[in-house]
């Protein structure tokens, strides 16, 4: 490992001369998307049989060089070679699958094909006239699982295996096509902790066998359990390249998060502290949602944002969607102003005055092609008009109204929501979550996609709306978004793990969305998750 | 650590649970391709007790023989469905790709319909095959490389060709066909029509390509997930694009039958099929949205519409209440194929 420790010293750039050619190395790389830079002058290098880390927060280009380093996409500048060699043309897939392997975030594999086809997809016979010998094929797809270990049934169908399964599967067959270095894009994004003992197990045998990764993650403790060498980039730039073990804790979290040192969250520092008897106004008690979060409890009272923050895996998202009644209940209670939301129910949500800034904006929040003003008023169609009828006149009065409410910058009221910039587009989603003027406002991701103008505007907005008397919700990952709450809860893998009252430091916020929380311990941590994978890890 | 016991047994009892999913759903599946084969039975014993002239030769052939054209679009239809497209316009293809082919070889003059007697009247039916290619190619060029809504591709197709035929044929049937032209949807091979024979080995072609050819197995992995096909190397384009060739060949070839069995092509040859063929293919078992079904499957489905129009010819149901019954029998169908597989449709 002293060549590894070299490289860290210049960043990671030049292979050791007289070692092994990296099985993969970058340099140089950027990439652009219309005005967005995605990669700047980026660079990673990864040696025979080492298992690096690529970590990152959202936007750190960290998609965008696993989509050139498999092939999908040109690099604008720079050079990639694989053992030394130029890499093959973009289009050739074969030469690259010799070269690269990948597991996706999104899975490829297909559902109504068995395990067997799909691990062959493509090569299930010899030539492309040559029937297909079933039983042979079968045989050849149980040798290969034998090989990886993976304990799958070859003849049942995909779409009946567990995700964990159908991860394996794409493992096996990833390094089927005989690469020696395979790319993992958040593998454990959607496995329970012992699927990822499980998942981490076989990579260890695979690195044994001289396979080399390059793991992409969210969660840093999984970095710290797998892997030898960490890579961070920030703002489409590479930061660092360093061993694992010489970089602590806190150094890896500041590199990510860049020089936000000791910013508090500065906008609610000087407010007066909400009222302990000021009332509850929105109460989440024992709440299981399957696959998202178990017994998970909190508050909001009158007057107060809380922020539920937690990476892309943790729930919160679901959570937040589940208080807006778009999901059943398994377990536990939801309650506003002591009026239970009935679980899956979006009207009885929507009754009991719960607002939702839905997470995606384009998927859930917006019908493009329609006006500004019927986008503004979607959940009052009620109010517009006498038996069901939607006066014309009163909605545009209603959405005039919105639109300076909400400074929102449209040329009238008739515009199409699609020719809006997305800050405004973001707006008019806000104003229909308060058009029905909610006691709780659940905002998820609310400035996600928006720019810098419009984000303060949204969040100085969610904030005064609980100055109002209401509660606030904002489920996010963003720093910046939970800057204006008042009150951090933090969830990890389906469980909250750590509660911050005002003046956390980002380092805490961030170690423990990424399951090191223990380390962070500001606060009342309630750490259960993180431990097991610790302790079985033996850090 | 008994936070950690509290988690992992019920997740372990989960497993087992889908393990033993899995061997059922797989049980379910394998027969899945036969849920309509309980409800043509059920037809044959309909038509045994309601008519004696039922279980003849002479009226399954008949069933069979009127069944071929349709089965042809059906096995074009199904290819087409199972890589998740759409092709409308092969309903318009069984007319005019006919009397392109006869227009183009027909002499000057001396009949009612003139054609221009460009080329040999042997060529009739190669013609007529690559008027289906040109057509499937113009579809594939417009869906793949413009990249058009195909829905309203084939539709604008299928109400374009169908105007073509009108304006060539003026409206009228053509008799005067070229005895090449007529040979295969005449002759009648071992006692059997030849259309049946071609039919049967069509379609045992279609359903052996799909279930041991690799380019066969490709338009499932097409229809159920076209990025993940595209990331195992398939060309999911170029195979598309032939896949819609193709079904616009046989829907030529489909036409040359149907103007061989009644020895003209009519104006309206092919009129309205399309409807019958999506719902033939459909309650065979085929998904609308790609990547399921067999072509058996489809061929039961076939059957199952044509039966159900024999037995209730022989019933002496009265012709007027047809319709009706034809759309009736298609929900009650899918109905069954729905609970028959145990499976959404969606």
């Amino acid at each position: 490992m002293a060549d590894t420790a070299t490289a860290a010293a210049n960043g990671g750039g030049n292979p050791a001369s007289d070692g092994p050619a990296p099985v993969a190395e970058a340099i140089g790389i950027s990439k652009r998307f219309g005005a967005t830079v995605a990669l700047r002058d980026a660079r990673i290098t990864i040696a025979p049989g080492e298992s690096h880390a690529l970590v990152g927060r959202n936007g750190a280009g960290k998609s965008t060089l696993v989509s050139i380093l498999t092939g999908l996409r040109h690099a604008d500048t720079g050079t990639l070679r694989f053992n030394g060699e130029l890499a093959p043309a973009v289009g050739d897939i074969d030469a690259w699958r010799s070269k690269v392997a990948c597991v996706y975030q999104k899975s490829t594999i297909i559902q109504d094909l068995t395990v067997a086809e799909n691990l062959f997809l493509n090569r299930q016979s010899d030539g492309s006239m040559r029937p297909i010998r079933w039983k042979k094929l079968r045989g050849r797809a149980e040798e290969l699982l034998a090989e990886y270990g993976v304990d799958v049934d070859a003849a049942a169908r995909a779409k009946d295996l567990t995700v964990e399964q159908r991860q394996f599967v794409e493992i096996a067959r990833a390094l089927s096509f005989g690469a020696r270095f395979i790319i993992l894009d958040e593998p454990t994004a959607k496995l329970d902790a012992r699927g990822i003992n499980r998942l981490f197990d076989k990579l260890r045998d695979l690195q044994r066998q001289g396979v080399a990764f390059l793991f992409i993650s969210h969660h840093l403790q999984e970095v710290y359990d797998l892997c030898t060498t960490v890579t961070v980039y920030r703002d489409a730039a590479h930061i660092l390249t360093a061993p694992v073990a010489e970089l602590g804790h806190q150094a890896l979290v500041e590199a990510m998060t860049g020089e936000t040192t000791v910013t508090t969250a500065a906008t609610v520092e000087n407010r007066a502290p909400v009222r302990a008897d000021s009332p509850e106004l929105l109460t989440v008690e024992g709440l299981t949602l399957p696959g998202a979060c178990q017994d998970l409890s909190l508050s909001v009272r009158a007057g107060e944002v809380v922020g539920l923050a937690g990476a892309t895996a943790s729930g919160n998202v679901r959570v937040g969607e589940a208080v807006a009644g778009l999901h059943r209940v398994d377990e536990g209670t939801i309650s506003v102003r002591g009026r239970r939301v009935r679980g899956g129910s979006v009207p009885s949500a929507l009754a009991v005055g719960v607002g939702l800034v839905p997470e995606d904006r384009h998927l859930q929040g917006l019908v493009n092609n329609r006006s500004v003003a019927e986008n503004a008023t979607l959940t009052v169609t009620d109010q517009l008009g006498p038996y069901g009828t939607v006066l014309p006149s009163r909605t545009r009065a209603f959405a005039q109204r919105m639109i300076r409410d909400l400074d929102i910058k449209t040329p009238g009221g008739a515009t199409p929501v699609s020719a809006l910039s997305g800050g405004n587009q973001q707006k008019v989603v806000v104003a229909r979550a308060l058009a029905t003027d909610p006691h709780v406002l659940v905002a998820i991701r609310p400035t996600n996609g928006v720019d810098v103008k419009s984000k303060e505007f949204l969040l100085r907005r969610i904030r005064q709306i609980a100055d109002g008397g209401k509660a606030a919700l904002i489920v996010s990952d963003e720093l910046d978004d939970l800057k204006v709450c008042d009150r951090l809860v933090v969830m990890f893998h389906g469980r909250a793990v750590a509660e911050f009252d005002r003046g956390w430091k980002d380092e805490h916020v961030v170690a423990a969305m990424e399951g090191v929380a223990d380390r962070a311990g500001t606060s009342d941590t309630t750490s259960h998750t993180p431990s097991d994978t610790a302790e079985e890890h033996g850090r | 650590m008994s936070a950690t016991t509290d988690v992992t047994d019920p997740a372990a009892s989960v497993a087992r649970e889908t393990a033993g999913d899995t061997r059922r759903g797989l049980d379910l599946g394998r027969f899945r391709e036969l849920s309509l084969v309980p409800a043509i039975l059920v037809l044959g014993l309909i038509g045994f007790i309601v008519s004696p002239a039922f279980l003849t030769a002479d009226n399954l052939i008949g069933v069979a023989q009127q069944s071929t054209e349709l089965s042809l679009l059906v096995l074009a239809t199904a290819l087409i469905l199972i890589c998740g497209r759409m092709d409308l316009s092969l309903e318009s293809t069984i007319g005019v790709a006919p009397v392109i082919a006869v227009w183009l070889v027909l002499p000057t003059s001396g009949a009612r319909f003139t054609g221009l007697g460009l080329l040999p009247e042997w060529t009739a039916v190669p013609l007529c095959l690559l008027v289906g290619v040109v057509i499937g190619a113009v579809n594939g060029f417009l869906i793949l490389k413009l990249r058009l809504n195909g829905f309203i591709v084939t539709l604008g197709m299928l109400t374009m060709l169908r105007g073509l035929q009108v304006a060539l044929s003026e409206g009228q049937s053509i008799v005067e066909l070229p005895s090449s032209f007529t040979y295969l949807g005449k002759a009648s091979w071992l006692g059997v029509p030849a259309a049946i024979w071609i039919c049967v080995v069509l379609f045992a072609l279609g359903g052996s390509a799909l279930a041991w050819l690799r380019h066969g197995r490709a338009l499932y992995a097409i229809g159920g997930n076209a990025e993940a096909a595209r990331t195992a190397g398939i060309r999911v384009d170029r195979i598309v694009w032939a896949v819609l060739i193709l079904g616009s060949v046989l829907a030529a070839f489909a036409g040359i039958l149907y103007s061989g069995h009644y020895g003209s092509i009519s104006a309206t040859q092919g009129s309205g099929w399309i409807f019958q063929v999506f719902a033939a293919t459909v309650i065979g078992g085929v998904s609308l949205n790609g990547g399921k079904g067999s072509i058996f499957g489809a061929l039961t489905g076939v059957l199952t519409l044509q039966l159900v129009v024999n037995v209730m010819t022989l019933a002496g149901v009265p012709p007027l209440w047809n319709q009706f019954l034809n759309g009736a029998i298609i929900i009650v169908a899918l109905i069954i194929s729905r609970f028959a597989s145990g499976e959404k449709q969606e």
